[in-house]
């Protein structure tokens, strides 16, 4: 179990920094001009102020600042995240709505990224600096420096609007009643293009990694001595190398799973998935303070938890690390 | 012009008449799913408690006002079949459409037009509050009639037209003795349309089914219709032209795939359709600021900037030069010889200027301002950066100040911190609607898109309080052209170009855009060929 306890640990270290993060960006939204009553104000064309006040105090924005902080944090205590201004329903409901869009997104794109820069950099490494290292180098060098709303583009105008092979955007085929293994295909037919989008620039980065580090303990003495016993090159590369290498790219994982959650603000917007990023965005905007905290509160758990998981990996990986 | 029975009677059998007309043009058949554009979520669904164009796309199909405009422009009966007025302008009846049921199956009765008027309208209905609030009661002698009366005179027409966009009724069954605000019907719209609603899928779409019931026989021809939520303008248009919607209303798209697909056959590209959704682009000036509260400050920034230049390159060719707050699209109230009052003059500009005492100084400037651009069309911010570069010209150095909607409002409309601001003027039909409130003096501070300019003319606001309860239409128009004229010469705002919104739909559908206000309205009658 000492696992668990280790897991446990980082758990509860983590948690005063939730709540200083929490405190921090209410107090930061207390800066920017306009409440959400403005934000509503702009949407619906106009409206008086007494009809404003009202709509204030409906959303118990005319207390003082401490005094909503202090509204906030003790809701908190009770696990009781508030309610949205703008969905008008408790900000928890909203977000297990969305979340099992970006929890998709974002997995599938890490899964991908992983998968194809681990292959990509090995193949890379085998041949290091013969064509298809140069190649696989300068294609990730490409997809590293191109931005992913515009990566996103030009895949709906080639795939979708040229091509018409694959949806535009949206999660699934709007009301068609599909159901069991054919809505599973019709989301996963959905999410080809933003998985595709969102990884390719994490893959280039994981496939440059995974180069440098397998040809690191390619050199090390005891690949010489494996290969020296006669084993063979591709039980060399998988069993000893490959093992070895992995650990930089699993660090680069933990580390970018909060990145991949940013990046998918991006991609949701340019694809229209009804995924948490494009929620937060919407909330800076309708300034839904309530929302903004929840989503903060909920990527931040999910941040700790895939960072908690890297940790299990590690010690899968390195069995020194869990001792 | 009291409406007399025989027009009444008249108006009565023009929407007998109505089904038959359209089933008889060539195209219109049954069934089919029309998907359509929105750019922003919607908070509530409910037109009788928030108006705006967001809120009437989704929900004018599933809700009906007492009336609509029809092609001409003039007022169309929807829930009201026909209304009188006294001469005073004190007392306006409606006869309610009989045999009209609500989706949830209820009788729709006059009780629910007076407990809309008096509790919705009239409490919480932004502009409805206003336009509302010399309204003392509303009368039911029978289930079928409704008597508006009133304690200040209110002209027929103004109430009629500004009752197309802030007379949608609320089933009273659903909304009396609740919390106005909380009622789950806000998100969930009951009402009496033509097609019902389904569901709102937060973030992705709603939905909306054929209602069987509906009061026009053998309408409506769809059998759904579906809102999608897409913010970003390039995937809107690429799910425009990969088929995924038919429809992109109010100048959801880019200006530059507007100009693509107006070239594309299978699209329609145009502002036809949105007569009665006109917009203007405004330069609000902040009168306290010490240079802009000299008139000629004003007047030569306006002669300063090339508006048909700018019409011409950066919208495309999709708007004109304003001749003041009521756009050439309000028949009943265009002054027919305005002109463009402040034309591009740069030596005008400067000399202007000159004559103000604000000399060039060193490196040829006259003195900075600050630039507030609201969010609204791609074209604010273009416009904004057009106003810098004309000003600069004319030795005005400005900083551009870019926030968002929230915090443009506050800090321009309430904080009153900035020195120029632009944005829209939005022109509901009428000038009493929304537009008057831009020059009335006496706005509470706070009030966005209202007088926040520290301006005040008496003579503007002795014309505009006199045309707001002239029951005659001639003499209205009359006073109304004596208001563009004072608050043209004034110039708390500059009203610059005149546009409406842009439409792009698909060219399979049948009856489109075929009212002034056709992306606010019922589409019972709109079908795919």
């Amino acid at each position: 179990m000492p696992l668990l306890l280790l897991a446990l640990r980082r758990l509860a270290l983590r948690l005063p920094t939730l709540g200083l993060i929490l405190v921090g960006l209410f107090l930061l939204l207390q800066l920017a001009p306009g409440d959400t009553v403005d934000a509503m104000l702009a949407q619906m064309g106009g409206g008086d102020p007494a009809l404003a006040d009202r709509l204030r105090s409906f959303y118990g924005l005319d207390a003082t600042v401490p005094v909503q902080l202090g509204r906030y944090l003790w809701r908190l205590v009770r696990l009781d995240l508030g309610q949205s201004a703008i969905y008008g329903k408790p900000v928890l409901d909203v977000i297990l709505e969305r979340l099992p869009a970006t929890l998709l997104l974002t997995l599938s794109s890490l899964g991908l990224a992983v998968a194809g820069g681990m292959a990509l950099g090995v193949l890379a490494a085998r041949r290091a600096d013969g064509w298809p290292d140069t190649a696989i180098s300068l294609l990730g060098l490409l997809f590293y420096a191109t931005p992913s709303f515009w990566l996103g583009l030009m895949g709906i105008v080639v795939f979708a609007v040229k091509l018409a092979w694959l949806p535009a955007g949206g999660l699934q085929e709007v009301g068609t009643g599909l159901a069991g293994w054919a809505a599973v295909l019709d989301i996963a037919w959905h999410l080809v293009l933003p998985t595709a989008t969102l990884s390719l620039i994490f893959m280039a980065i994981y496939l440059r990694v995974m180069r440098a580090s397998m040809l690191e303990v390619l050199g090390l003495d005891f690949v010489r001595a494996a290969r020296a016993k006669g084993v063979t090159e591709g039980r060399v590369l998988v069993r000893h190398v490959l093992r070895n290498a992995l650990l930089p790219v699993v660090t680069l994982v933990g580390l970018q799973g909060a990145t991949l959650l940013g990046g998918s603000v991006v991609v949701e917007s340019v694809f229209s998935l009804p995924g948490l990023g494009r929620l937060a965005y919407e909330s800076v905007v309708q300034r839904d303070l309530n929302m903004l905290l929840g989503i903060v509160f909920a990527s931040t758990l999910l941040v700790i938890l895939v960072n908690l998981a890297v940790d299990l990996v590690y010690a899968r990986l390195d069995p020194r690390i869990a001792r | 012009m009291p409406l007399t029975r025989r027009t009444a009677l008249l108006a009565g059998a023009a929407t007998l008449a109505a089904p038959q007309l359209a089933t008889a043009q060539p195209g219109p058949k049954r069934g089919g799913i029309v998907t359509v554009h929105i750019n922003a979520e919607q908070r509530i669904l409910n037109p009788a408690l928030r108006a705006s164009t967001g809120v009437y796309l989704i929900t004018s199909k599933i809700m009906e006002a007492l009336v609509d405009l029809d092609a001409a422009g003039k007022p169309d009966p929807m829930l009201a079949v026909s209304w009188a007025s006294t001469p005073d302008g004190l007392t306006h009846t409606f006869a309610l459409r009989p045999g009209v049921k609500w989706h949830d199956g209820k009788p729709f009765t006059a009780a629910d037009v007076q407990y809309t008027a008096m509790e919705l309208w009239k409490k919480e209905l932004n502009y409805a509050t206003t336009l509302q609030q010399y309204l003392v009661a509303v009368d039911t002698p029978d289930d079928h009639t409704a008597v508006f009366r009133y304690s200040r005179p209110m002209p027929q027409d103004l109430l009629l037209r500004a009752l197309a966009d802030l007379g949608y009724i609320a089933p009273k069954h659903v909304f009396a003795g609740t919390d106005v605000l909380q009622n789950p019907a806000n998100t969930a719209p009951i009402g009496t349309g033509p097609f019902r609603f389904v569901r709102y899928e937060r973030g992705q779409y709603v939905i909306a089914d054929r209602n069987p019931d509906y009061w026009k026989p053998g309408l409506p021809y769809l059998d759904r219709i579906v809102w999608r939520f897409i913010n970003d303008r390039a995937a809107a248009a690429a799910a425009l032209e990969s088929g995924q919607i038919q429809i992109s209303p109010l100048s959801s798209l880019s200006l530059a795939d507007m100009d693509r697909l107006q070239k594309d056959p299978r699209f329609e590209v145009s502002t036809r359709g949105n007569e009665a959704n006109a917009v203007e682009n405004t330069v609000e000036y902040n009168c306290r600021n010490k240079y802009l509260a000299d008139v000629r400050v004003r007047q030569a920034i306006a002669h300063a900037l090339d508006i048909p230049f700018f019409c011409e390159n950066f919208l495309y060719g999709f708007g004109k030069p304003a001749t003041g707050p009521i756009p050439s699209t309000s028949k009943a109230f265009f002054p027919a010889t305005s002109k463009p009052p402040y034309p591009f003059d740069v030596a005008r500009a400067n000399a202007l200027l000159d004559e103000a005492g604000f000399k060039r100084g060193a490196g040829g400037q006259r003195f900075g301002l600050r630039l507030l651009p609201t969010v609204a069309g791609e074209d604010v911010p273009l416009f904004a950066t057009f106003i810098q570069q004309s000003l600069d010209a004319v030795g005005i150095k400005v900083e551009i100040i870019q926030l968002d909607a929230a915090g443009f409002l506050s800090r321009t409309y309430k904080d009153w911190d900035f020195d120029l601001a632009t944005g829209w003027h939005q022109y509901r039909g009428d000038p009493a609607v929304s537009t008057t409130v831009w020059y009335r003096s006496g706005s509470p501070r706070g009030a966005p898109w209202t007088n926040q300019f520290g301006w005040q003319s008496d003579q503007a606001d002795k014309l505009m309080d006199d045309a707001a309860s002239e029951t005659d239409p001639a003499k209205r128009r009359a006073l109304y052209a004596d208001v563009v004229r004072v608050v043209d010469e004034g110039l708390p705002v500059y009203m610059a170009i005149e546009r409406q919104f842009i439409t792009a739909s698909s060219k399979a559908l049948v009856n489109a855009n075929n009212n002034p206000r056709w992306a606010s309205s019922h589409w019972a009658d709109l079908s795919l060929a």
